[in-house]
């Protein structure tokens, strides 16, 4: 039973350079508890993805097709006033640069006070305590001090725990964390994501994880969807997308990443550059002109979907 | 004789009136001829602040830093700039975007060292052709930085850091911002030139896995002071010390979690006015014991080529 | 001038309508202030009682004034005056306000503090007064006018230039430029300073209206030009008392024309930032 399901979603964005088409037909689905990575580079729609299934998109932005449901609600025809009673409750989200994404000049107590306040039955004199609990659930130490820091006054591994407190005051289904630990240094990171790991397994609470790094996701993420260019490349279970890889810039993204132990000469890396999404002569395959497989049709052809397994689904016209 | 030495290189940063930061603390190392060396530790260690006294644009408030046994420690960094030492020791910033100067064209910003500190015939020869080596098309040079890729404008940096022909060059994060399928080419880029122009490296970055394919030999700091020190190889494969050990079970692979992965718990200790009698790790460590909070372990050699600052390893 | 700027500045204009229209009335008034004697059509000082307070009329487009003078022809000359001066002060405000702050900003330490304090010292002064007790003190003079202008945005600008250039104190690109064997101050005057311009082209032309705004204020109170001398503030001046009684023109005109003066300058700052700023290129 899905909790989230993205269906055939195509979206772009008006500017004064022309349209950027930024999202085409990409379609996704997260089961409850499951935890879903979607992996792409800079450009490659992800984190544009995520804002729509908030409905937190810029002004400029318009969805052109398709339909996003999260347990059953049609979140694009949803209005304003139920939207809210969703975010921050049912689907919390997590971000980059935790520091600039709390309010500087609020104490983190009181941030996590108005998130219970706005969101859960919790009364007055039950803030504070809620408050603090909530803090030591992220494992920050000495909470009853730090309930009363400012974010400045924090690192940056510790302004993170705070914004997941934030996140799971109100006990979510699904948690979306946009690249949370870009940043931050590799044993903070192994900190931060046990952390996720383990409140995602405790509240049965479905994760989507959104990263660059292929590696992180192949630790933590029981399916993986790769993204390139606003398309929807591939999507498979971990285990199954690393072992035999079916899209060729899975393949080129896996050997580009290097490995413990690797040696420069056999790091691989993608030619070409991302096409201009603003373009109106963009071929059916965005990856098309990068591609050393790439054959006629993938410049004209519908770009179709294969099954490669059960569960791993890849959009190429020549996979491997 | 070394490209660089560094010898008990201190540098505190007053605060407030009477507590002093510990940024950098009794840091001894060497750099040999067209030697590798990579510099990792978490945000906080000291390494961008080592890195800049290395680089001569910060001055040390202790120890020396030596260049081809020269003390060029004691030149202020306000008249580095003046001295002939200026071009041998070059650096490569993290943020390409935010190292060039937006007002200035690809050619500009290559041509300005060579301008300032190089022989100013043939320039236009010099900086195409230090373009070429660095894999930046001709035509792209008139362009100004907004109009260039990532992977581009690192290569601008590149190109203007070693347009001189430096002995040592610095490298602090040079491909962290640029996505991993560019990065490659960058790093085999890197490679290339070391080998072509025999320079030394000193390479910092938090990829632990690019600084093990890249480096001959790789220092670990901890608030301020050398951890571990040894040949990049081993140290991965046989880490010394409790926080090296943390760092490399920490690089997430391909293939799932490790089952050791060890998550460090506790707070990093401050480097204001530290207690020199406590181990600066001491708070975190996994293999914490009495001992070290009483006394300091001095870094010292366990085996040749291998320093380790610890008790117990 | 190359190519590639016309050819920005013309993107520029073209994006814009609002910056297109600045800049044509900005050529405008420059032209006013070049060829003004040349092509007034009669002489501005010239007096003929026996005309005085004639309305607007195919004669005198914009009427005469109490001494029979044309106020188109004074109007045309005065651009001159009113420009020199809103240029000379300006220039000389920004060229020591600009430096002076540039230094405190990027140096700090000492030279910031003395800077601030000459800063601050003027500031505490309400400015228009100062500048009164400027020329008033100095004489009644066009130069003391340019002067106390200058004297009393020089804050204005040191405190822009200030807080630009500390901002990009730190910039990636100024370890680079020093990296590159530069001296503090070249990196300062080459580098950094280049970058602090754009947003200060919105501040200078801002400026200019202000500027000229208040050399006819000066001369609407008595300080400064003297008649007969033409000069927008001084005519409004001389047209004030003729208000009440229905003579409407002597007042409106050059007022009219002040207005629009100001207005062309602050519109056109937008403008001047977005050529300057390389970010616009595409």
């Amino acid at each position: 039973m899905s909790l989230l399901e993205v269906r055939d979603l195509s979206l772009e964005f008006r500017t004064r350079s022309g349209t950027v088409h930024a999202l085409e037909h990409v379609n996704l689905e997260v089961a409850k508890g499951e935890t879903l990575g979607i992996v792409g580079e800079s450009g490659s729609g992800k984190s544009v993805l995520c804002f729509a299934m908030l409905r937190i998109l810029d002004a400029a932005a318009r969805i052109t097709s398709g339909s996003i449901a999260f347990a059953g609600m049609d979140m694009l025809r949803a209005s304003e006033s139920s939207l809210q009673q969703v975010r921050g409750r049912e689907i919390s989200m997590i971000f980059q640069n935790p520091r600039t994404a709390l309010n500087p000049i609020r104490r983190v107590g009181r941030q996590i006070e108005d998130v219970l306040a706005t969101h859960s039955a919790t009364l007055r004199d039950q803030l504070k305590p809620k408050a603090i609990e909530a803090l030591a659930k992220v494992r920050i130490p000495d909470p009853e001090r730090r309930y009363r820091a400012y974010p400045f006054e924090l690192s940056g591994g510790q302004c993170q725990r705070v914004m997941i407190a934030l996140a799971l005051a109100c006990d979510p289904q699904l948690l979306i964390a946009d690249e949370p630990t870009t940043g931050l240094d590799v044993t903070t990171q192994a900190a931060i994501m046990q952390l996720v790991s383990d409140l995602a397994r405790e509240r049965g609470m479905a994760t989507i994880l959104i990263t660059h790094d292929l590696a992180l996701a192949s630790e933590y993420c029981d399916r993986i969807v790769v993204m390139h260019a606003g398309h929807m490349v591939e999507a498979a279970p971990t285990e199954a997308l690393f072992r035999a890889p079916a899209h060729p810039y899975t393949a080129r993204l896996i050997a580009s990443t290097p490995a413990p132990g690797q040696s420069i000469a056999t790091l691989a890396s993608v030619p070409g550059n991302l096409p201009d999404l603003r373009r109106v002569d963009l071929p059916s395959c965005r990856f098309q002109e990068r591609c050393e497989r790439a054959l006629p049709e993938c410049v004209t052809g519908t770009l179709p979907t294969s099954i490669a397994d059960p569960g791993h689904l890849v959009r190429c016209f020549n996979p491997l | 004789m070394n490209v660089l030495d560094c010898v008990e290189v201190k540098m505190h940063f007053p605060v407030g009136k009477r507590a002093l930061l510990h940024a950098v603390d009794d840091v001894s190392f060497s750099i040999g001829e067209g030697e590798s060396v990579g510099l990792v530790g978490e945000s906080g260690c000291g390494k961008s602040t080592l890195v800049r006294l290395v680089a001569r644009m910060l001055d040390p408030t202790a120890g020396d830093i030596i260049y081809r046994g020269r003390n060029i420690g004691f030149i202020p960094s306000r008249s580095f700039a003046g001295t002939q030492f200026r071009r041998r020791i070059q650096m490569v910033f993290q943020d390409a975007t935010d190292s060039l100067n937006p007002r200035h064209t690809a050619f500009d910003a290559i041509a300005e060292p060579v301008r300032r500190l190089g022989t100013a015939g043939n320039l236009a020869g010099q900086v195409v052709d230090t373009a070429r080596k660095v894999g930046l098309p001709e035509e792209l040079l008139p362009r100004y930085p907004h109009q260039l890729s990532g992977g581009q404008k690192a290569r601008v940096g590149i190109a203007r850091a070693i347009v001189l022909q430096p002995d040592l060059l610095v490298l602090d994060e040079p491909t962290a911002a640029l996505d991993v399928s560019v990065q490659a080419t960058i790093l085999r880029l890197l490679a290339e030139l070391k080998a072509s122009l025999g320079m030394s490296y000193l390479f910092v970055s938090h990829d632990l896995n690019v600084v093990r394919m890249l480096c001959d030999r790789v220092i670990v700091m901890y608030l301020g002071r050398i951890v571990e020190q040894g040949p990049a190889e081993e140290l991965f494969l046989r880490p010394g010390h409790p926080y090296t050990r943390a760092l490399v079970n920490a690089i997430p692979s391909i293939g799932g979690r490790p089952a050791d992965r060890e998550v460090l718990h506790g707070e990093p200790r401050s480097p204001i006015n530290p207690d020199p009698n406590v181990c600066r790790f001491f708070g975190r460590c996994p293999e914490q014991r009495d001992r070290c909070r009483k006394e300091a372990p001095p870094l010292r050699q366990v085996r040749p080529g291998v320093q380790l600052a610890c008790h117990f390893a | 001038m190359n190519a590639a700027t016309l050819r920005h500045v013309r993107y520029v204009a073209t994006q814009n309508p609002v910056t297109l229209a600045a800049f044509l009335m900005f050529t405008a008034l420059v032209l006013l202030a070049i060829a003004g004697p040349w092509i007034a059509p009669y002489d501005p000082l010239a007096s003929d009682t026996a005309n005085a307070l004639k309305p607007p009329s195919a004669r005198n487009w914009f009427g005469t004034d109490s001494l029979g003078r044309d106020i188109l022809s004074r109007i045309m000359v005065a651009a001159r005056l009113d420009f020199g001066i809103a240029v000379s002060a300006v220039a000389a405000s920004f060229a020591i306000g600009a430096t002076l702050g540039a230094l405190a900003g990027f140096f700090g330490g000492w030279a910031d503090r003395i800077i601030g304090r000459i800063a601050d010292t003027i500031m505490a002064f309400p400015l228009f007064v100062l500048a009164m007790g400027i020329v008033a003190a100095l004489g009644n003079t066009v130069a003391n006018i340019v002067l106390a202008t200058a004297i009393i945005n020089l804050p204005f600008y040191i405190r822009v230039s200030r807080a630009e250039v500390n901002v990009r104190r730190n910039a990636g690109y100024v370890e680079a430029a020093r990296l590159a064997g530069n001296s503090d101050l070249r990196v300062l005057a080459l580098h950094v300073f280049p970058n602090v311009l754009p947003p200060m082209m919105v501040q200078i032309s801002l400026n200019m209206g202000w500027a000229i705004l208040n050399a006819a204020g000066l001369s609407f109170i008595g300080l400064g030009v003297r008649p007969p001398q033409a000069e927008w503030g001084i005519m409004v001046a001389e047209g004030a008392t003729y208000i009440i009684s229905g003579e409407w023109w002597v007042a409106l005109f050059p007022g009219a024309v002040l207005m629009l003066a100001v207005f062309t300058f602050n519109l056109l700052g937008d403008g001047l930032r977005d050529v300057m700023d390389p970010r616009m290129r595409t």
